[in-house]
């Protein structure tokens, strides 16, 4: 592995000698963000390559409005709410899911079939899935709608938030001055939806988009290939994780997704409004949509008001240029993205600032 | 055993009557005999001899209550002999109070209590106060235990976060999160469960052994919640000294390594119930991990880092596998799988 690495450093130096200036390259994925942390990998590339963590963790860009939605269905004393755990601590206006543990109302799943399973277990509750994550865990959560329906299951609802990552990418490129030199794209959302998808991105913006496992040294590899392409000037897609990942994708999962769902504009933390970036279920599944269910009035929060996660994403700002950074958006209060993943930007400068070695 | 004609614990078994009287005399008496306890006093008198008395308790609510490795009884008593044991001392004698919830299996509380009094038996120390308390069905979740437990502390021993200086080495005795991760998969129910299991265990022998043969040990803690991020964390904290450790030298079982990446934790936050840190003089960092490592339960102990000066605020610092490095942050409080 080591040897890998070594060679992915000397490509990657030899890159920003060529440039002579920083390369921004972003990762859109939240095991990525994770990865990346964990080992460390920021510390070893050169101060001249600066790594964004983008909008991949999708529990961060989670609307505040939709978990106070999530709270408010939580408080109904015939609801259960099932959710992942990567929900259970994102904060919305009114608290967080996890306030509402003591009341027994929310249940940790690690799948969409625990939930559902719920909902048979439970027949005098309502359970609401709280249905969120990028192209990965849509397909999942469409298969169990799609079996509640056969099944007539009629006491289980999801309340979708599901993301698209492709949106993003592209409303962050749309953003004037952005700083963004290349994407490290995710390896598991490509698994789902074809490495492909991200042409657009590389013909329309000339962005390199390199697809990547999440070892360590499949990471530094793909970073690499970023710096290669942007020192020649260059902007390819390429996957370096061809061992899953295929030009196609999954087609059973990407049918199952379309069969359910449709993407709607949809409201990021910290971003704003992006087009057809959210999936809702089809109308004809309309009896699972706990929105329609409940008959909620969607209130999505339109001005983040002074937020920069917009702009700390893309590498424009550090975290303390926001005004908000350490007074009103702190870890335990965050307002926007980057202060809700402890691995986010903001709040790993609000723990530590700038300590040696780390770059966080 | 007849301790009532049910085969369920009842309200009045915690009422201070007949049933109490029968509860303890036929089913907890016999699973931890000793003279003291047989008095059925008010208290305990307990000979301590001479030296610093230890005086520690903890409250046991683990689900599920039986897991692989160990059960809730097995692990109150290691647990307190653990705290006393990391502490310098050798444990005298335990206190343990059970909290029942009504209609909770009497044979289930009776493989509790055979464990716990075993666990003691093997650690040569009695238990020798108690009480039983039960409580309305819903009340309470099974069963809880509190144990307290009181020792002496060894001959010359001294430890304190004030004893820590730069250039210590930091050893722990085995591999870290087996517990936590045996608890985690028990309750999910994955499948590689079976494959997992608990370090449960006294590390009572080992410290011991380790502070009568050297006499570079600073400072000792056992890495339960929070694991060894919270552990080496609260260390840094105490001693305003700054902690470098080396992944490549933590010692990992890889099955648990697979399980905490397939749920997204950090081994490293991950409980343990069978495992002590140490902060050693260098010049006894070898010795100290050799002696470990004649004992079972030491067989893969390891220096895993260093104290180091402190540039900003003392901070725990990994130096992962790849060279990289990453601040250890003090967990949370409860670790979410990720899924997303």
């Amino acid at each position: 592995m080591l040897d890998r690495i070594y060679k992915a450093q000397k490509v990657i130096d030899s890159a920003c000698k060529t440039l002579g200036r920083q390369i921004n390259i972003m990762e859109v994925c939240g095991t990525h963000t994770v990865s990346i942390f964990r080992n460390g990998i920021r510390s070893i590339l050169p101060d001249k390559v600066k790594l964004l963590s983008g909008p991949g963790c999708p529990v961060c860009v989670t609307d505040q409005s939709y978990i106070d939605t999530v709270l408010q269905l939580a408080d109904r004393d015939d609801v259960l709410i099932a959710t992942y755990g990567d929900m259970v601590r994102v904060p919305g206006r009114s608290g967080s899911l996890e306030t509402k543990q003591p009341g027994g109302s929310v249940k940790v799943v690690l799948s969409s079939d625990d939930a559902l399973q719920l909902a048979k277990d439970n027949g005098d509750k309502t359970i609401v899935f709280v249905a969120v994550g990028f192209e990965t865990t849509a397909p999942a959560t469409a298969v169990v709608v799609k079996q509640a329906a056969e099944e007539n299951i009629e006491n289980f609802c999801i309340l979708s938030e599901h993301k698209l990552v492709v949106p993003a990418m592209r409303a962050l490129l749309s953003e004037k001055n952005h700083n963004i030199d290349g994407f490290l794209c995710p390896g598991h959302v490509t698994v789902i939806i074809g490495y492909r998808r991200y042409l657009e991105i590389v013909e329309q913006f000339a962005r390199p988009c390199v697809v990547a496992g999440f070892e360590p040294a499949q990471i530094i590899e793909g970073l690499a290939e970023v710096c290669r392409q942007v020192a020649a000037g260059k902007a390819e897609l390429k996957s370096i994780y061809s061992a899953v990942v295929t030009e196609e994708g999954n087609r059973t999962a990407q049918e199952v997704i379309d069969e359910c769902f449709e993407p709607v504009d949809g409201y990021w933390r910290g971003l704003g409004k992006i087009e057809k970036s959210t999936l809702r279920l089809r109308d004809k599944y309309n009896r699972f949509d706990a929105l329609k269910r409940f008959e909620i009035t969607e209130r999505p929060d339109e001005d983040t008001t002074d937020c920069r996660c917009g702009e700390v994403l893309c590498g424009l700002i550090e975290p303390p240029e926001c005004s908000l950074f350490s007074g009103s958006c702190r870890p335990q209060t965050p307002v926007g993205p980057c202060m809700v993943s402890s691995e986010g930007a903001c709040a790993a400068w609000f723990k530590y600032g700038r300590v040696r070695g780390s770059k966080q | 055993m007849k301790v009532t004609k049910s085969d369920r614990i009842l309200l009045a078994h915690g009422g201070g009557g007949q049933l109490s009287d029968e509860l303890i005399r036929e089913l907890i008496l016999p699973k931890f005999t000793n003279e003291t306890l047989a008095e059925l006093g008010d208290a305990a008198e307990l000979e301590l001899g001479s030296g610093s008395l230890c005086f520690t308790t903890d409250s046991y609510v683990v689900r599920p209550l039986f897991f692989n490795g160990g059960d809730i009884g097995k692990l109150a008593v290691c647990g307190t002999i653990n705290d006393l044991a990391v502490a310098g001392a050798k444990p005298v004698a335990l206190a343990m109070s059970l909290i029942i919830e009504e209609g909770f299996e009497i044979e289930l509380l009776e493989k509790i209590l055979a464990s716990a009094g075993k666990a003691a038996r093997e650690n040569n120390v009695e238990i020798v106060a108690g009480d039983t308390k039960t409580v309305e069905a819903g009340s309470a979740d099974k069963i809880f235990i509190n144990t307290a437990g009181i020792g002496v502390k060894l001959a010359d021993v001294e430890l304190g976060f004030d004893k820590i200086k730069v250039g210590d080495r930091v050893i722990i005795n085995g591999t870290i999160g087996d517990h936590g991760m045996t608890i985690i998969s028990q309750r999910e129910g994955i499948e590689f469960e079976s494959q997992l299991k608990s370090d449960c265990a006294s590390v009572l022998e080992l410290t011991c052994h380790l502070l009568e043969n050297t006499d570079g040990v600073k400072f000792m803690r056992d890495p339960t919640r929070g694991g060894l991020a919270a552990t080496l964390n609260e260390i840094s904290r105490g001693s305003g000294v700054s902690i470098e450790i080396r992944e490549a030298q933590i010692p990992i079982n890889p099955t648990v390594q697979v399980a905490a990446d397939m749920l997204g934790f950090d081994v490293v936050t991950i409980a343990n119930e069978g495992k002590f840190v140490a902060v050693v003089s260098p010049e006894s960092a070898e010795q100290s991990v050799n002696i470990c490592r004649k004992y079972p339960l030491g067989k893969e102990a390891a220096i895993i880092g260093e104290m180091v000066e402190v540039r900003d605020i003392p901070l725990v610092e990994l130096i992962t596998k790849i060279g990289g490095r990453r601040i250890v942050q003090m967990p949370y409080g409860r670790e979410l799988p990720r899924i997303c």
